[in-house]
């Protein structure tokens, strides 16, 4: 029935049109027109497609990319990890330089993601609610380290605090460790990591405007009552997801912590550090270990960013009409 | 407010400063005589040369994946969108270690390859498939939404005068995409200038042959040539910044052709 | 509340959204701030409301400077032009928001919180809602919800920018009437920002005028219709026919012709004379000030309505009058057009 209809109104059209393709001269389109009425009965093709061996070929290609490129080393990564059998894979994650590692991480990506959420808010707040001088400077900066190869990010701090660095002397003399210590790793991460937090507020928070904010002021709210009950719950999917891509780039930064770190075993090694020293020394179930664990935090975080992503845009509903 | 731009120059602005600062430690000859040493040159070139071809590998695969994600229904194409984002989530030393053990010659993909003669880690080839592998998402998560938002009328408005799907695509659908492709490109290439995890295992790491600038920078660092560290650092961060500039002009230049309604 | 503002400037950057405003609100009053776009009027009700500040001026409610306090300490109830519902709160949180933030030591304990909100709700006819989310509300309900937001903190004045602006025709009329209604019953000073003449007339006590940061007017809808205290107003409100004219020892000329009306006041030179299309009585040729040719006629009821090509004035003013059917009107006639009240105003 409903094919009936479509193609009775596009009959209708065809009729419409074609005086008006003859007068303006226009002889080509005819025969194609001929074709599509002398084959009613199946429905005319969408025009907004591509013929079913193009599709094909697309998608095909589409599949082996990704496949090859993507999910191989996903599974490379968990295959040679388990490559001697569970027990050897317990094992070693359970070795003492493992679980400093681990830990190490872990202290790492804590205060990089607390500072850097706070600092993070504050900024996408100045920047979204505020118009000053500088602000295009400011948004800038915020990007840069996004656009910086992580090893430049670890060598500007060790042109600050190393030996010969600018601040290097002066620690010396006071015996403070910031380079080859916790110290200089955790700078290394906040300063790569920096942008996420920032990034993910900023286009929300100006999507939202300010009338929210006047609105809790003129109902007597402070500024904090304001902030807490009424901004807060309004980016709190998007400050997830900032803290979440934060947390998994903390954790997983390499090239910034491996300038930084001065590879003390057991004491300035981070996990992404572990795996690349394992392996140096052909102790593949080991450092696939490690690396399945961090794999799997990627896992996680790919799956909660989607789940977060939905939320984003379901939030997103405008609140006027 | 003050807070924020205090917290900023500490952690981003007096480093970058202290940079900049230190190439004056050098004259104008020695810089020179750095960045044009045969070692040097030789890491650039690899480095953004390499990139270069990664980006335009990701700019046509990219536009086919995005094609494929947005424009058609087929079983697991959640899960493939979804996975488009490993490389960004993926720690690059995971990656790293992933593709050099997947492309060695007794690896999964390394050993059927050895036998046609192509040999790929430890070769410039590797580092190649490291970028292409690094730069996979930048393209298809710039271009996607562009496509998502395309306006279904302009392609029927191209089919009912006339043009067939060929021409509605070359000529309609992917000029409207230029902007967000060229961006795409920009930042994938840009990513694999500066990428190190994922590169350095598979590189082999031959000076002159297989070795990138970042691994220059670092072992110029181990050897304490802070000086050296630095001049090539200066070098790359001048050619980010361009690429910045240059994706901040595209974006601008995107807008002004097609305003926002 | 009484509400007293007096020469507020305001500039952006370099250009002035106020420019020397005074304005006297009496108690219970609702006053309607109409102007085109740019006319300063939302900036007015902000700074009222603490919203912004001004550069200079005073602003004072009830006596005292308002100026030394915050939007928060204001006790002011804004209604926003798109009402700014707390979006992930309910439509009954949002109303009890007021209430909650108020500093614990005069905090309502939460029966009496609730109590007040299902009574705000009961007001604006929407209790049932009260569970839903802004999302979930039409236009028209978000904009009652709004106001049951703002009234529940016991508001001193009430300000409502563009309250009626994103609404459609219809339940525009309805909510304007409901205004009405509601500042009868709750009689809190309101002040409310249109730029709908026909809004401001039909809602508001009083009517101030704006145009450029400047207060053009301040009366009755009466007032500001029938007797324009400037060339401005005259053109906003309403719709006016203007034609250039010379004054000169009080006689009045259209293109060298002498009109029979004398100038209301005295100036000369080039001016404009302002005419309402109603107040134009139409006759036969040389009966009247003005000239024009019938160009065509519609009849319909007790009228017909004759498009009048005005002579003079460059020719080009076509106006619509309306004419008892006791002489029918002929299409290329020549009329004369008297007018029954008139403004002229200095300025070409």
């Amino acid at each position: 029935m409903s094919m009936q209809t479509g193609y009775a109104s596009s009959t209708s059209e065809l009729q419409s049109y074609a005086p008006a393709a003859t007068d303006a001269g226009v002889a080509a389109p005819a025969p194609r027109r001929e074709i599509a009425r002398s084959r009613p009965v199946t429905a005319p093709r969408d025009a907004r497609t591509e013929p079913g061996p193009v599709r094909f070929i697309i998608i095909a290609l589409a599949i082996a990319f990704l496949s090859i490129f993507v999910v191989l080393p996903l599974v490379v990564v968990f295959a040679s990890a388990f490559s001697k059998g569970i027990s050897a894979y317990i094992a070693a994650l359970a070795e003492p330089e493992a679980l400093a590692a681990i830990r190490l991480t872990l202290l790492i990506a804590a205060i990089s993601v607390t500072l850097n959420l706070v600092f993070g808010v504050i900024a996408a707040w100045a920047i979204s609610k505020f118009d000053f001088t500088g602000k295009t400077f400011l948004i800038t900066l915020i990007d840069l380290p996004f656009s910086v190869s992580p090893v430049i990010s670890g060598l500007v701090f060790v042109l600050l605090f190393g030996a010969q660095g600018y601040f290097g002397p002066w620690l010396q003399a006071h015996n403070v460790h910031i380079l080859f210590a916790v110290p200089g790793i955790a700078l290394a991460t906040i300063f790569v990591t920096f942008p996420f937090v920032a990034r993910a507020l900023i286009p929300l928070m100006q999507e939202q405007g300010t009338q929210e904010e006047e609105a809790a002021i003129s109902l007597g709210a402070s500024g904090l009552q304001t902030f807490f009950r009424v901004t807060l719950p309004n980016i709190k999917w998007g400050l997830l997801y900032g803290v979440l891509l934060c947390n998994a780039r903390a954790m997983g930064e390499f090239g910034a912590v491996s300038v930084v770190s001065g590879h003390i075993r057991g004491e300035t090694n981070t996990m992404p550090l572990l795996v690349e020293i394992l392996y140096n020394e052909y102790q593949f179930v080991a450092s696939f270990a490690i690396a399945s664990l961090l794999a799997m935090l990627a896992l996680i975080t790919l799956i909660v960013k989607t789940i977060l992503e939905r939320r984003l845009d379901e939030g997103q509903l405008p609140n006027g009409d | 407010m003050g807070l924020t731009l205090t917290w900023l120059s500490v952690i981003i602005l007096i480093p970058l400063a202290g940079l900049f600062l230190k190439t004056f430690d050098l004259s104008l000859e020695q810089f020179w005589g750095i960045v044009t040493s045969r070692r040097t040159l030789n890491a650039l070139r690899i480095s953004f040369g390499l990139s270069f071809a990664a980006a335009c590998v990701n700019l046509v695969m990219g536009t086919i994946i995005v094609w494929a994600l947005v424009r058609y229904r087929f079983p697991g194409r959640r899960l493939f969108d979804a996975i488009v984002d490993v490389p960004f989530a993926l720690p690059t030393a995971v990656a790293g270690v992933a593709l050099t053990q997947l492309f060695a010659t007794k690896g999964w993909l390394g050993a059927p390859l050895a036998e046609l003669g192509i040999k790929v880690a430890f070769t410039p080839i590797g580092i190649f498939i490291a970028m292409v592998f690094i730069g996979i998402p930048f393209v298809v998560r710039t271009v996607q939404p562009v496509l998502i938002d395309l306006d279904p009328e302009i392609e029927e408005a191209a089919a009912s005068l006339g043009a067939n799907r060929w021409h509605t695509v070359f000529r309609v659908i992917l000029p409207s995409l230029i902007p967000a492709l060229l961006t795409g490109f920009a930042l994938a290439f840009a990513r694999a200038i500066g990428e190190y995890g994922s590169v350095i295992f598979i590189a082999g790491n031959l000076p002159n042959v297989s070795e990138i600038a970042p691994l220059l920078i670092v072992i110029r660092l181990s050897e304490f040539r802070y000086a050296d560290a630095t001049a090539i650092a200066v070098v790359m961060l001048v050619a980010s910044f361009l690429i910045i500039f240059l994706i901040n002009r595209l974006q601008r230049w995107a807008q002004a052709r097609i305003p926002v309604h | 509340m009484a509400i007293e503002v007096k020469n507020i400037v305001k500039k952006f950057g370099s250009f002035a959204a106020l420019d020397n405003v005074d304005l006297k609100v009496a108690d219970g009053e609702l006053l309607a701030l109409l102007g085109p776009s740019g006319s300063g009027k939302t900036t007015l009700l902000r700074i009222i409301a603490g919203l912004d500040w001004p550069d200079s001026g005073e602003v004072s409610i009830d006596g005292e400077n308002a100026l030394a306090r915050g939007a928060s300490e204001r006790q002011v109830g804004f209604v926003f032009q798109h009402y700014a519902l707390f979006r992930h709160m309910t439509v009954f949180e949002n109303v009890a928001f007021g209430l909650r933030v108020q500093p614990r030591a005069v905090r309502k304990d939460e029966a009496t919180i609730r109590a007040r909100v299902k009574e705000l709700l009961d007001l604006v006819q929407l209790d049932w809602l009260a569970n839903r989310y802004p999302s979930q509300l039409s236009g028209g309900q978000r904009q009652r919800i709004a106001l049951a937001r703002a009234l529940a903190i016991e508001p001193r004045i009430l300000l409502l920018d563009e309250p009626f602006g994103a609404l459609d025709a219809k339940v525009r009329k309805e909510l304007r009437q409901w205004l009405r209604s509601l500042h009868n019953e709750i009689h809190v000073t309101s002040i409310f920002v249109t730029h709908d003449q026909e809004e401001a007339l039909e809602v508001a006590n009083r009517v101030v005028v704006m145009d450029k940061g400047r207060i053009e007017q301040i009366g009755t809808p009466g007032d500001v219709y029938d007797n324009p205290a400037t060339a401005f107003v005259h053109g906003f409100i309403g719709e006016s026919i203007v034609l250039p004219v010379d004054v000169s020892g009080g006689s009045v000329r259209l293109d060298g012709r002498l009109l029979n009306i004398a100038p209301d006041a005295p100036l000369s030179g080039a001016a404009k004379l302002f005419v309402r299309r109603h107040d134009m009585a139409i006759g036969p040729a040389g009966s009247g000030a003005l000239e024009g040719a019938v160009r065509h006629v519609r009849s319909f009821g007790p009228i017909q309505r004759a498009e009048v090509a005005l002579s003079g004035g460059e020719g080009r003013t076509v106006i619509e009058i309306d004419a008892p059917r006791d002489r029918e009107l002929q299409a290329g006639e020549i009329v004369s057009l008297q007018p029954r009240r008139y403004r002229i105003f200095a300025g070409s």
